[in-house]
């Protein structure tokens, strides 16, 4: 219930701004990387493997060579030779025995084997794209096929080998927590619960399809890569010292518009490499774009985890220990940041928001001959707050104790707070969001309807989640010694021009978040200028100084603070001028509403006598300080955010069809302080949207055999419709987060960390069952209403 | 081999000679360089591709340039007025936050014109379900039903 009325203007924080973004994207203006068109443009389409598991022999290309338009063809053989790394992977874990995980080579163009279908194995690159199409049919590939490693829980059994080096199929065997205090607390509990849960296999799906378009350019020996990526630094950092060997110096790289990313465009992928590699050897531009089925077949997929987990309770519902034992499947590469999903980024959530005092965590992961699974909107929360708030849910009912009861008598209500699994919470106040959704649900008034329903011949059920997430994940030593190879800092540059006007260089960014407004509206309010002077400029390394980009839900609370800190820069600058104009001591000076004052008198200057006083410096202290007003900073948080909330999904259940309505969805979070609840309120519905469409509908399925893949478009892979999904009640509470200045936590990820356990713990509350297995289609439903083995 | 093609879009009469394989939409983006005209998918399901021909929303990705001989074609970047001024719909999208990346948008907006056109009255049931061929990963569609209803009430979006 987001009040979406604009209030007189005042400070332009907290208020729900219509976005700057939109009338580009209103009248088709947008410009998204396949929108680009370079002189002498070629097309890129890459030949890719029909099989799972193959040994590659022969590649014939003669025919497609001579194929009308041909340009060039690129195999895989001709990287090697020329000496071209594989992709990397950015965080490094290591097994209980203290080794390394292993790292198998993910070739930019697969040679010897390929280990997916849809592993690239050729580039063609012609004169038009139909061309380039019509010739990559006639490359011929020798495959040996081999048997295809598939299922998570077999891989490690398995007697083939998805890498020749990597025995049992395994990528690390990691252990999180104090083992023994859990062994121990087991022994003295009560009651013990048990869930064996499924969090199943997603493919992202933003609706614009990766692409790039990649430009060699001959005079100064540069390079530009226009790219649909969230983290364009990074994309150039890794493709030149890890992959290419290219200075940073030569190499630019352009994120436009990005149609949306839910972690699949973080990462460097091997269709960009390879494009930015053939682009000098042509000496031409070339551009690809994914087709829908490539983008199934090859963009980094989510979740995927198979878990055991138990509870050990005391005879009053005290949580005492979590132990919990997942196998994460990994997919046939590492991909950028694979290995940190189901370790850093989830085992470390295991707590939720209770004061369980002991938790162990064991998580194996395996290669499989997949796509490569990687963060998808909430990387490791999600799975983590599914396992808790599934375990939670149903200690209540072997307890025969309220669900809310139990979880409100487990919270956590002092802070700052050390979970046993490694974070500290620094604020948060659970009961006042679950207080806050119970009413807006009218939890007391369920039973009655439950009532009505069963009149009706029908089941009805209530469900809670109150999930814990973990933002903007920092610092960056620490993350360094749990094995980050990259910095988690966010950069930020202001400057400011002669006539006031300012414009924002920011290392975050916007693939739908609507940056360009919020953070307009934060450096709008802190120089008090008119949010239309502030322009925000994203996603060019030739641009801004550097960044890190946008995941984790870190944008305004890490990128937001960075550039907080050069505006703070620019006022202690432009105060030092404002004393020079006013004659006054530069501790004397304030800044206030867009004018410098000299305190306790009425002597002011404006803001833009200041900005232009630094540009025209004719009256200004040159001896002591430099002309100009443009400021740089960086910002590496001190601890992570911890955005929480409390939601309440009801659901009533036709158990002759397994159909299932969502009769009301409660969401209340507390992301500290907001700046636009209108984005805030957009980004959650979104959450919930691709939460809900896993609990509902969405899964991806490969034959088990062949390993082909069985949902590789619209007509086999449930995305949820605007039919399939509810309106939804939001609203939040607020504990500010106390270590950084704005008091934001962040917003990008909660509804779909939130939504799926809320969901199922309606479904499982209306039918009496222990489990439903995601996505819970009606033919589940029917089955489990039925009593009949899904 | 190329067939000679005229048409009208976005009131502008065009003529071109194009390959028989030529898709509308790949005529529309590279031809006449609208690049409003999104391409999501290859099998006619998510609408981005969506524009009125004569008038009526159709799926620009599942006809060939040639099918379209004669007709008049509106894309995004004519359906509102020629100083940048939003049509009602449009002016909905963005009071009610009915967008966030954008790429699925414009489909959205021909579409939802078209709807409202068919159905000037319709509930918030035949509204989603008329939503059936536009697919949005962004918004969860609440707003997008939303912008849709906002147009429909005839409500004065704010500036």
């Amino acid at each position: 219930m987001t009040d979406m009325s604009v209030p007189p203007m005042s400070s332009p924080i907290g208020q729900p701004l219509r976005r700057r973004e939109d009338h580009r994207f209103l009248t088709g203006a947008g410009q998204y990387t396949d929108d680009v068109l370079m002189p002498g443009q070629t097309y890129g389409v890459f030949v890719r493997s029909p099989h799972a598991h193959a040994r590659i022999g022969a590649i014939r290309t003669d025919a497609a060579k001579k194929a009308p338009g041909v340009v060039d063809i690129v195999l895989g053989s001709e990287l090697v030779d020329a000496k071209v790394g594989g992709l990397p992977c950015g965080w490094l874990i290591h097994s209980k025995d203290g080794k390394p995980m292993n790292e198998p080579p993910h070739p930019v163009l697969a040679w010897e084997k390929v280990r997916h279908v849809g592993d690239q194995v050729a580039l063609v690159i012609a004169e038009t794209y139909l061309q380039a199409k019509d010739a990559a049919e006639l490359v011929e590939v020798d495959y040996e096929e081999l048997p295809a490693v598939i299922d998570t829980t077999k891989a490690a059994s398995s007697s083939t080998l998805v890498h020749d080096g990597v025995p049992h199929n395994t990528c690390y065997d990691w252990g999180h927590g104090n083992k023994d205090a859990v062994d121990a607390a087991f022994k003295q509990a009560a009651h013990v619960t048990t869930l064996d849960i499924v969090n199943n296999r997603l493919i992202p799906n933003a609706m614009e399809p990766r692409a790039a378009n990649a430009v060699y350019t001959r005079h100064d020996e540069s390079y530009t890569l226009y790219v649909a990526n969230q983290n364009p630094h990074v994309e150039r950092l890794l493709m030149c010292a890890f992959v290419l060997g290219l200075p940073e110096s030569k190499v630019r790289v352009i994120a436009p518009d990005v149609g949306g990313g839910f972690g699949s465009k973080i990462f460097l992928y091997p269709e960009e490499t390879a494009l930015v590699w053939a682009s000098k050897r042509v000496g031409r531009p070339i551009k690809w774009t994914a087709d829908r089925s490539e983008a199934f077949l090859t963009d980094a997929h989510g979740r995927d985890h198979v878990t055991k987990a138990e509870l050990a309770m005391d005879a009053q519902g005290n949580f005492l220990a979590l132990r919990v034992k997942t196998i994460a499947n990994m997919g046939a590469y590492l991909s950028t940041f694979a290995s940190s999903v189901p370790t850093i980024l989830y085992a470390t959530l295991l707590a939720g928001q209770y004061k369980t005092p002991a938790i162990y965590a064991e998580v194996q992961a395996v290669f499989t001959n997949t796509a490569p699974v990687d963060a998808y909107r909430g990387a490791g929360r999600p799975e983590a707050t599914y396992v808790v708030e599934r375990i939670v849910e149903q200690a209540a009912r072997e307890m025969k104790m309220d669900p809310a009861k139990i979880r409100r008598q487990n919270f956590i209500t002092e802070f700052p707070y050390a979970t046993p699994v490694g974070l500290t919470y620094d604020v948060g106040n659970y009961a006042a969001h679950l207080d806050k959704a119970m009413e807006m649900a009218d939890v007391a008034g369920f039973a009655a309807r439950r009532q009505a329903s069963e009149a009706k011949g029908k089941k009805r059920g209530l469900g809670y989640s109150c999930y814990i997430e973990a933002c903007g994940i920092a610092p960056s030593n620490i993350a360094g010694a749990l094995g980050a190879r990259a910095g988690l800092f966010e950069a930020g540059e202001v400057r400011v021009h002669p006539t006031g006007t300012v414009t924002v260089f920011t290392g975050s960014h916007s693939h739908g978040q609507g940056h360009e407004t919020t953070f307009a509206q934060v450096v709008a309010a802190k120089l008090g200028i008119p949010v239309d002077n502030v322009e925000i400029v994203h996603g060019d390394t030739g641009r801004i100084p550097f960044g890190m980009g946008t995941y984790g839900s870190r944008s305004l609370s890490v990128g937001g603070t960075a550039i907080v800190k050069a505006v703070d820069k620019v006022i202690a600058k432009g105060k030092k001028i404002a004393a020079h104009l006013l004659e006054a001591a530069d501790t004397d000076v304030e800044f206030e509403n867009g004018e410098f004052k000299v305190k306790g008198t009425d002597k002011k200057v404006p803001w833009g006598s200041v900005s232009l006083t630094a540009y025209v410096p004719h009256n200004y202290p040159l001896d002591k300080l430099e002309p100009g007003l443009n400021e740089n900073a960086f910002y590496d948080p001190t601890n992570f955010t911890y955005p929480a909330g409390s939601y309440i999904c009801e659901v009533e259940v036709d158990t002759e069809t397994g159909k299932v309505k969502i009769e009301k969805f409660t969401a209340v979070d507390d992301f500290g302080n907001i700046v636009n609840p209108m984005i805030v309120a957009g980004q959650v519905h979104g959450g919930l949207g691709q939460g809900l469409g896993q609990a509902i509908m969405e899964g991806c399925h490969y034959d088990p055999e062949s390993g082909q893949l069985l949902t590789g478009s619209y007509m086999d892979y449930a995305m949820p419709r605007a039919m399939d999904l509810p309106n939804y009640d939001i609203a939040t509470t607020v504990t500010a987060c106390s270590h950084n200045p704005l008091g934001v936590k962040g917003c990008g990820e909660a509804g779909a960390i939130g939504s799926p356990p809320a969901y199922i713990n309606a479904l499982t509350d209306a039918l009496g069952v222990k489990e439903i297995a995601m996505p819970a289609t009606p033919e589940r439903v029917w089955r489990a209403a039925n009593q009949q083995a899904a | 081999m190329s067939i000679p093609l005229s048409l009208t879009v976005n009131g502008k009469a065009v003529t071109a000679s194009v390959d028989p394989r030529m898709l509308l939409v790949q005529f529309i983006r590279d031809h006449l360089r609208l690049t409003g005209t999104h391409v999501g998918c290859d099998t006619a399901q998510c609408g981005a591709c969506t524009v009125h021909m004569n008038g009526r929303a159709i799926k620009s990705c599942s006809m060939l340039a040639l099918q379209v001989q004669g007709a008049e074609i509106t894309t995004i970047e004519g359906l509102g007025g020629q100083d940048g001024e939003l049509h009602p719909m449009q002016a909905a999208f963005r009071e009610c936050h009915g967008l966030q990346c954008g790429f699925c948008t414009t489909g959205m907006v021909m579409s939802a014109v078209d709807l409202l056109k068919q159905n000037p009255k319709a509930n918030e049931d035949e509204i989603r379900e008329a939503l059936d061929g536009n697919i949005c990963r962004c918004t969860g569609y609440h707003n997008i039903v939303k912008s849709i209803q906002f147009c429909q009430s005839g409500a004065k979006a704010s500036a």
